[in-house]
């Protein structure tokens, strides 16, 4: 009897590792090529003038956005005033007191066909219900359109994250003469909190970079807003905008939206991993 | 003293004062009858130990005693157990209110994720402490001999301890809230073997104050730390299944010494479980 490895098995081990580190290169790589040619034709554009002022006409020079940084930061906050207490609370339910019950299932699947329905049919709904009632495109629309995009994600890892809470840990405030809502409040969701942020921060750079919804809900204005009841401009929709007009400084500015939008989502990403990170149970 | 006796005949605790006593206490999970007839008292300041093979229900026993139960949808109780002349399952009786004045120490250490003085802390603070809650915090972990290892470190987490630090936080936890009796459910299961004894050393100390009920694997542990010890065994049931039940309940020195069942017999002297 010998201990040697078949040369057969030996070559075939070889193969699959080759194959194996090749794909997640490949992988890798346009994320790397997304980054370099946002990088390279952005950063020229770069300057103060950008965040300060309006984007300017056709034919014109310079000029800026600060009043799609702003709105998409408008918007953003609106939807996250929305579908980050809706979230945390379905979550709540559905890990604490519904646990195990066919209605918590009827939740979670309800979450789960949420999340893949496409955003533009999220757009129409907030349309339907924002912009027609109120009789215009406004912030708060899309608002609205990009919290229903933000809940499911908000939902399942604050669900992951209470559900990664002991049992034990549970019986343990129980077992000192805590009720269920200060168990609840006090311990398991302080506990469950960097996975809280985690989602809440993901589901933010995920919303950020949408474009489908804010178009037929915040729609867009040259100006800065007045208020959250109006059209205002966000980064994306100026970026669809101005990718696709026929001049040149638009396109660069295109060029340096894109530049903002991206290492935002990429800051974001690592914040959202440094709060994962902080996690330890026992 | 009361000399053991069998079931279901009530077996008396050594000391007069009873704190716990239980009256053909059934435990059922959904259909499972996992606890049959127990009958007992619960001497105040002593330490009483529970042993006996796995799944014979010391823990599900146990449980009923401060009510965790009620966390096991499918769990229920039949039966009394009175607690200080109070029903525990009447339907006036409030299980926090009950959990207070029974506090519980588990299996494996279960510290919150906070810091050690909010461990100790968030006890006394949701059960309307007044008091000065630094004396309290000291006090407490003095009593569950950790104070030393800790003193320095008392914003850290509870979890950056070892496990028998932890062990020794969830009893200073569950000593901060001044109960009566204090529940262990095999609290050194987890430990190593000084650890142990630490704890066992602790257990000593605490029964000056609290009447203290350990279930515990260890025969060597129940023979050290016990004044009365009951014997569970479990038995196959006509139809399928096995249920728990209480074999015998004595003073330490009898269980192992001389046992009135041949199965405490065998039990002790190692010949099974
Ligand atoms: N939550 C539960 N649901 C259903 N059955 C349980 C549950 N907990 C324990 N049991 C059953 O009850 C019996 C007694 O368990 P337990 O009290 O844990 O025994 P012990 O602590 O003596 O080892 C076992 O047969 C076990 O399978
Ligand atoms: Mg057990």
């Amino acid at each position: 009897m010998s201990y040697t490895v078949a040369p057969m098995r030996k070559a075939f081990g070889a193969f699959m590792t080759v194959l194996a580190t090749g794909c997640a290169l490949l992988l890798a790589l346009p994320l790397f090529s997304i980054l370099w040619t946002v990088i390279s034709r952005g950063m020229s554009g770069l300057s103060l003038a950008v965040f300060t002022e309006l984007p300017p006409p056709p034919l014109m020079q310079g000029g800026g956005f600060g009043n799609a940084i702003l709105g998409s930061l408008t918007v953003l906050a609106i939807a996250a005033l929305i579908s980050v207490p809706f979230g945390i609370m379905a979550a709540i339910f559905v890990s604490e007191f519904a646990r195990g019950t066919k209605f918590a299932n009827f939740v979670r699947f309800g979450i789960n066909v949420l999340s893949g329905v496409p955003s533009i049919i999220m757009g129409l709904f907030a349309y339907a219900v924002v912009v027609l009632t109120t009789g215009t495109f406004s912030a708060l629309a899309g608002g609205v359109a990009l919290a229903i995009l933000m809940i499911p994600i908000v939902e399942r890892t604050a669900e992951e994250g209470l559900k990664s809470v002991p049992m034990e840990t549970r019986q343990g405030a129980i077992g000192v003469g805590a009720t269920n809502f200060q168990t609840i409040s006090q311990i398991v969701l302080p506990a469950a909190l960097p996975s809280i942020a985690t989602g809440v921060t993901l589901s933010l750079a995920r919303a950020a970079g949408e474009t489908a919804p804010l178009l037929i809900t915040a729609l867009f204005n040259n100006f800065y807003a007045q208020g959250i009841l109006q059209p205002i401009a966000t980064l994306p929709v100026l970026i669809y905008n101005f990718a696709g007009a026929p001049y040149k400084n638009q396109q660069d500015l295109a060029w340096v939206a894109s530049l903002l939008i991206v290492t935002l989502i990429l800051i974001v990403s690592i914040v959202a991993r440094s709060f994962a990170r902080r996690q330890h149970f026992g | 003293m009361t000399v053991s006796n069998t079931q279901p005949n009530p077996s008396s605790a050594a000391t007069s004062e009873v704190v716990i006593s239980t009256e053909k206490v059934n435990i059922f999970y959904g259909a499972f009858h996992a606890v049959r007839d127990v009958y007992m008292d619960i001497a105040r300041n002593q330490v009483t130990a529970f042993i006996g093979p796995s799944g014979c229900g010391k823990s599900t026993l146990l449980r009923c005693f401060n009510r965790l139960n009620d966390l096991i949808p499918s769990a229920r109780v039949d039966g009394r157990i009175m607690f200080e002349g109070t029903d525990l399952y009447n339907k006036q009786t409030d299980p926090v209110e009950v959990r207070r004045r029974i506090g519980m120490v588990f299996q494996k250490p279960n510290p919150f994720p906070k810091s050690i003085y909010d461990n100790i802390a968030f006890g006394a603070r949701i059960n309307g402490f007044k008091g000065n809650m630094d004396e309290l915090v000291e006090r407490s972990l003095k009593r569950a001999a950790l104070w030393d290892e800790v003193k320095d470190k008392l914003k850290q987490s509870g979890l950056s301890l070892s496990g028998g630090q932890q062990q020794r936080l969830c009893i200073a936890r569950a000593i901060a809230i001044q109960p009566e009796v204090i529940l262990m459910d095999e609290p050194c299961s987890a430990l190593d073997p000084i650890s142990t004894l630490r704890v066992e050393d602790l257990m000593h100390e605490l029964k000056q104050q609290f009447t203290i009920i350990i279930v515990t694997h260890n025969m060597q542990q129940a023979s050290r730390v016990a004044d009365m010890t009951a014997f569970f065994n479990a038995e196959a049931a006509e139809g399928g299944g096995r249920f728990g039940y209480l074999v015998e309940y004595d003073r330490t020195q009898n269980i192992f010494n001389a046992p009135q069942q041949k199965s405490t017999q065998d039990y002790v002297s190692g010949r099974f479980g």
